[in-house]
């Protein structure tokens, strides 16, 4: 593998028990990389795996139940799942961090501020109680809380949402990793606060290198924020490519139909356009294309043979059978 | 914190006047009648008014109650009808003790159970987790006055390692312990699971563990921590009826305290000393309520910055 890639995941397939002895996979067979200082997004609906998948590169997917039975993580050419359990918490929390959807329930109600981001620095640096209290106070600067003195001494249920998230994000940022994992960070969030913590996160890309991995179902965060962007269905990548050339020219029918479904200003449409159907379930998926039931070009083919993620275009990869040429007539 | 503590405090005291207004009625709403008891079956009705008269039970209930009210905030509870002992002796003599009963269970019954909790939370759906939880229910349901009288059977009858009865040293002390805190510590293993299982799915459960922290530190600082709200409020519960429940045990084991006192003392329908111990089971209630609250304030920073 090449040496400047800062996370590279291959194969990955993690699956969940749901009955005696059985297993469903949540994610199936899933690479990706992300180079250093890139903001790589994740897209896709509710429930199609993009959480398992983050939360699978954290080394947390087992207090979820969840079990890795494939594939690979590269973190700095280093593969996690060799790792055990105390490297790698070495490296969750410092090299490689997270923040979550919901930042008021992110920060343990019974604890003040300070010592919640103290708590991480002290796990992964050598500093002394009152340097990691300084540290601290930088970082609440740093992340935009105007009186930190204050805040330092509060308890989560004193803080409003966007508040919380700034603080998760100081607490994400202590030790200042190399990548940032961002589950919805603004999903829970007022659409004001939303465009703040962006800016906020984009500010500490660009001053820090750091690489963020964004999660999100929000198309319109994907273009403001990212470099490149992962789109997944059902458990597996469908298309990946540029955030730029996705936008302009998407390859895969789902793609097509989650940019489709963004309601557009001035469009003088009533009424948004949308993808039929529903996402299938985990215990029943198609054997071949799994986006084929909803596919408005489907054809015996696409539901007789599985497509692979194949390069389409320079750095533009798609699964689907039909859109390196033009796409069949709408069933 | 201050202000908290102060204003819960003064809620103790309409609080006690009220129950000493239901306590008294209640008494005097049992059928029956002191004198008459006092008196002896032969006497005759003058001899009986005699002693009603010489008891004050011939007033108003109202007078009767200010009247009973006046001695007590001049410390004096009244005498026993039966023996005439004054009650607060007659108390302080068995309180001694219900209060080594008590302690004794109080010492191991709720921390072993909140242990035991806490593990079967952990090793949730595990060998640990499963014999703990046989454990809890055995105590749940095994009634205490059985599991007391197999023990003095095979202790101290076929064994002839612990007393039969009695209070007496250590050894004494270990079978009425047990009976008296096995239900507690079955109660709060039972509460404790539960409430670590919920604050363990909790957010920021994750987010301890996304910062690097080792698995333990998450459990106790993180979980633990805040499963203890819940796990105050039953513990308060609990002591509260370890405090005023020793009546099956001190009749199993034969021991001289408080809760035995009680049930003689209803059955001679001996109001002053019913009144005092109702009271007094009362008054622990509340102050163990206090005390849950103020310790509250401690744990929950919510409360505590209000």
């Amino acid at each position: 593998m090449s040496q400047n890639k800062l996370l590279e995941v291959k194969n990955l397939q993690t699956e969940f028990p749901y009955d005696k002895n059985k297993t469903v996979a949540a994610i199936h067979h899933i690479s990706f990389f992300m180079e250093e200082g890139e903001v790589l997004g994740l897209v896709g609906e509710s429930g199609c795996g993009k959480s398992v998948t983050a939360l699978s590169v954290m080394g947390l997917i087992a207090n979820s139940n969840g079990l890795i039975t494939e594939g690979e993580i590269y973190f700095k050419g280093q593969n996690l799942l060799t790792l055990d359990k105390r490297q790698r918490r070495q490296i969750r929390g410092g090299a490689m961090s997270m923040i979550f959807q919901e930042p008021m329930s992110s920060l343990n109600p019974a604890m003040r501020i300070d010592k919640q981001i103290m708590e991480a620095i002290r796990l992964h640096t050598d500093l002394d109680k009152d340097q990691a209290r300084a540290l601290t106070r930088k970082l609440l600067v740093m992340v935009g809380i105007p009186d930190p003195d204050r805040v330092m001494k509060n308890y989560p249920h004193q803080l409003s949402g966007g508040m919380s998230q700034r603080v998760m994000i100081a607490l994400a940022m202590s030790c200042q990793p190399q990548l940032l994992i961002a589950d919805e960070p603004t999903t829970a969030l007022d659409v004001t606060i939303q465009a703040q913590i962006l800016e906020l996160l984009r500010d500490i890309q660009k001053e820090k290198n750091t690489g963020i991995l964004l999660i999100t179902h929000d198309l319109g965060v994907v273009a403001e924020m990212c470099d490149r962007v992962i789109v997944m269905y059902a458990g597996e990548i469908v298309e990946a490519a540029n955030c730029q050339e996705l936008f302009q020219t998407p390859l895969h029918p789902y793609t097509q139909g989650l940019i489709a479904s963004v309601p557009k200003l001035g469009s003088g449409r009533t009424s948004l356009p949308w993808i039929p159907g529903s996402v299938p379930d985990l215990l029943s998926m198609p054997e071949a294309c799994r986006f084929a039931p909803r596919c408005p070009y489907a054809t015996d083919k696409c539901r007789a043979e599985k497509p692979e993620l194949e390069e389409k275009a320079p750095g533009h990869q798609a699964r689907c059978w039909y859109s390196d040429a033009n796409l069949p007539a709408q069933a | 914190m201050g202000r908290y503590f102060f204003r819960r405090v003064l809620q103790t005291i309409p609080l006690m006047l009220i129950i000493s207004i239901l306590v008294f009625l209640f008494i005097h709403m049992i059928p029956g009648d002191p004198a008459r008891t006092l008196a002896g079956k032969d006497a005759d009705v003058a001899e009986v008014q005699a002693i009603r008269e010489q008891l004050g039970l011939n007033d108003n209930i109202f007078v009767q109650y200010i009247k009973y009210m006046g001695r007590i905030f001049g410390g004096d509870f009244g005498q026993s009808y039966k023996s005439g002992i004054p009650t607060t002796q007659l108390i302080g003599e068995r309180m001694q003790n219900t209060i080594r009963l008590v302690l004794s269970a109080m010492l191991w019954a709720p921390l072993l159970g909140i242990l035991f909790g806490v593990l079967s939370a952990v090793h949730r759906g595990g060998f640990v987790d499963h014999l703990l939880m046989f454990i809890a229910i055995l105590g749940l349901s095994a009634p205490g006055f059985w599991l007391g009288l197999m023990g003095i059977q095979v202790f101290a009858v076929n064994l002839g390692w612990l007393p039969v009865s009695g209070l007496n040293g250590w050894k004494g002390l270990i079978l009425p312990s047990f009976v008296m805190g096995i239900g507690c510590m079955a109660e709060m293993a039972r509460y404790a699971r539960s409430s670590m299982l919920d604050v363990m799915r909790e957010d920021y459960v994750r987010t301890a563990r996304a910062k690097g922290q080792v698995e333990r530190k998450v459990i106790f600082f993180h979980a633990f921590r805040n499963a203890l709200i819940q796990i105050v409020t039953i513990l308060g519960l609990q002591i509260g009826a370890l405090l005023s429940g020793s009546v099956l045990t001190e009749t199993v084991f034969s021991i001289p305290g408080i809760g035995r006192l009680l049930v003689d003392s209803i059955f001679f329908r001996d109001y002053p000393v019913i009144q005092a111990l109702l009271m007094l089971f009362a008054f622990q209630y509340v102050v163990i309520n206090l005390i849950v609250d103020v310790l509250y304030g401690f744990i929950n920073p919510k409360i505590r910055l209000e």
